[in-house]
C-alpha cells in the first residue's frame, strides 16, 4: 500500500539484449529505483511496432513494482523509425515465430543477470503480441506467468500457416507451463468469441492453469487510451485482473 | 486485428518521402491498427522504393470511409484525365506503349 510517505521513482532506458542467433537487439526497460528484488514482465508490442503506447505500458509496470522490458521485435529490420521498420517487417510476412521465441529467451537471460531481479518472469502482449505470448508460453517452459490480451490467430487453419509462422499456437497448448490469463472483448473479431471459447476449451482439456475474462461492450484493443475503441470501465477492470495475476504468480 | 497480411501492388512513379523524391516500386496495402491516426483500424498504404529497407516510404493511414472516397476520386480523376488528355492511362512504366487515341 502506498501511504504517500515512501520515496517513489523509476528509471526508464534502452538496453541491449542478446536475441536469436546471438544478435543484439534493443529493448526498452523501466524499473523502480531501489534495490529490489523486483519481478519482471516482458511486454510484447503489437504489429505497428515498438511504439509509444507499449513503452508507456512498460513504464506502468515499473510504477507497479515490476521490471518492465519491451524488446524490439523489429530491431533487425532497422535501423529506422519504429513505424518504418514495422512496415518492412509486415511486408516481409511479419516476425518469424522462432526468432520471437529466441528473442524472448534472450530477454529472460538478460533479466536474470540483473542484481535487483527476484528471479520471476512474466510476459504480456497485445494483439499480435498476444498471439506471441501464447506462442512463447507453449515454447518456453520457465515462464512464471503469462497474459494474452486479445491475441488473434492463436487458432489458425493450415492455409494460414506460413514459413515465418509455421505452427498454430493452439497446437502448443499441451506444453504450456505458465499460468495463463486471457483478456478479450466480446465484440472483437480477431479473435472472435468462438475462437476464445475454443482456446479456453483446449486449456481446460490439458489442465493448464488459466483464467479467461471476456468483456461485453468492448472490441479489439480496448486498453488503447488514444483510440476510439477505448473502454475505460472494461479496461480498468481488466487491468485489475492483470495486477492480480502477476501479483499472485510473480510477487509471492 | 494486428495482421501481417498485406496486398501488394507493383508501382511505377515517384513519391516524396522524408528525404525528398524517390522512385517507388511497390505499394503495400492493408487494414490494421495505424501507428499515428487516432483510429482503431485504418486502411494503410505504404508506397515504398524497396520493401526490404525502412527508408523512403510514403505512408498514409486513413479511415475506411476515407479510403472508399479516395477510390472513387481516383476513378473519377483517371476517367476525366483520359478524356481530357486522350491517352490510355492504363499503360505506364518504362518500355510500355502509351496509346494515343
Amino acid at each position: 500500500m502506498v501511504t504517500g510517505r515512501e520515496y517513489e521513482g523509476m528509471l526508464a532506458e534502452t538496453v541491449k539484449v542478446t536475441g536469436d542467433g546471438g544478435d543484439e537487439i534493443g529493448a526498452y526497460m523501466a524499473r523502480p529505483l531501489g534495490g529490489g528484488p523486483y519481478p519482471a514482465v516482458i511486454v510484447l508490442h503489437h504489429m505497428p511496432g515498438w511504439d509509444d503506447a507499449t513503452k508507456e505500458i512498460t513504464r506502468k509496470f515499473a510504477h507497479y513494482g515490476y521490471i518492465g522490458i519491451d524488446p524490439n521485435l523489429h530491431y533487425r529490420e532497422g535501423p529506422g523509425a519504429p513505424d518504418d521498420v514495422a512496415a518492412v517487417s509486415r511486408a516481409a510476412g511479419g516476425v518469424p515465430d522462432s526468432r520471437c521465441v529466441a528473442d524472448v529467451e534472450g530477454t529472460m537471460d538478460y533479466l536474470r543477470s540483473l542484481p535487483y531481479h527476484n528471479g520471476k518472469i512474466g510476459i504480456i502482449g497485445f494483439c499480435s503480441g498476444g498471439r506471441q505470448v501464447y506462442l512463447c508460453a507453449g515454447s518456453i517452459p520457465d515462464l512464471d506467468a503469462a497474459v494474452d490480451c486479445w491475441g488473434g490467430r492463436v487458432i489458425a487453419s493450415a492455409d494460414e500457416l506460413t514459413e515465418r509462422n509455421p505452427v498454430a499456437p493452439i497446437d502448443l497448448t499441451p506444453n504450456i507451463k505458465a499460468p495463463l490469463l486471457g483478456i478479450f472483448g466480446n465484440e472483437d473479431q480477431s479473435p472472435p468469441p468462438e475462437d476464445v471459447d475454443a482456446t479456453e476449451a483446449e486449456l481446460k482439456k490439458h489442465g493448464i492453469t488459466h483464467e479467461f475474462h471476456r468483456y461485453d461492450g468492448a472490441g479489439h484493443g480496448f486498453f488503447a487510451v488514444d483510440r476510439p475503441g477505448y473502454r475505460p470501465v472494461q479496461a480498468t477492470e481488466a487491468w485489475g485482473e492483470v495486477w492480480k495475476w502477476f501479483g499472485q504468480y510473480l510477487k509471492d | 486485428m494486428c495482421t501481417w497480411i498485406i496486398e501488394k501492388a507493383e508501382m511505377y512513379g515517384s513519391g516524396k518521402g522524408a528525404d525528398g523524391w524517390f522512385r517507388m516500386t511497390q505499394a503495400n496495402v492493408y487494414y490494421d491498427h495505424p501507428y499515428d491516426a487516432p483510429l482503431d483500424h485504418a486502411l494503410i498504404i505504404d508506397f515504398v522504393a524497396d520493401p526490404e529497407k525502412p527508408g523512403n516510404r510514403v505512408a498514409v493511414e486513413i479511415s475506411a470511409e476515407s479510403a472508399r472516397r479516395l477510390m472513387k476520386s481516383i476513378e473519377v480523376a483517371l476517367e476525366s484525365g483520359e478524356e481530357s488528355h486522350a491517352v490510355d492511362l492504363t499503360a505506364g512504366g518504362p518500355g510500355e506503349t502509351v496509346v494515343v487515341r
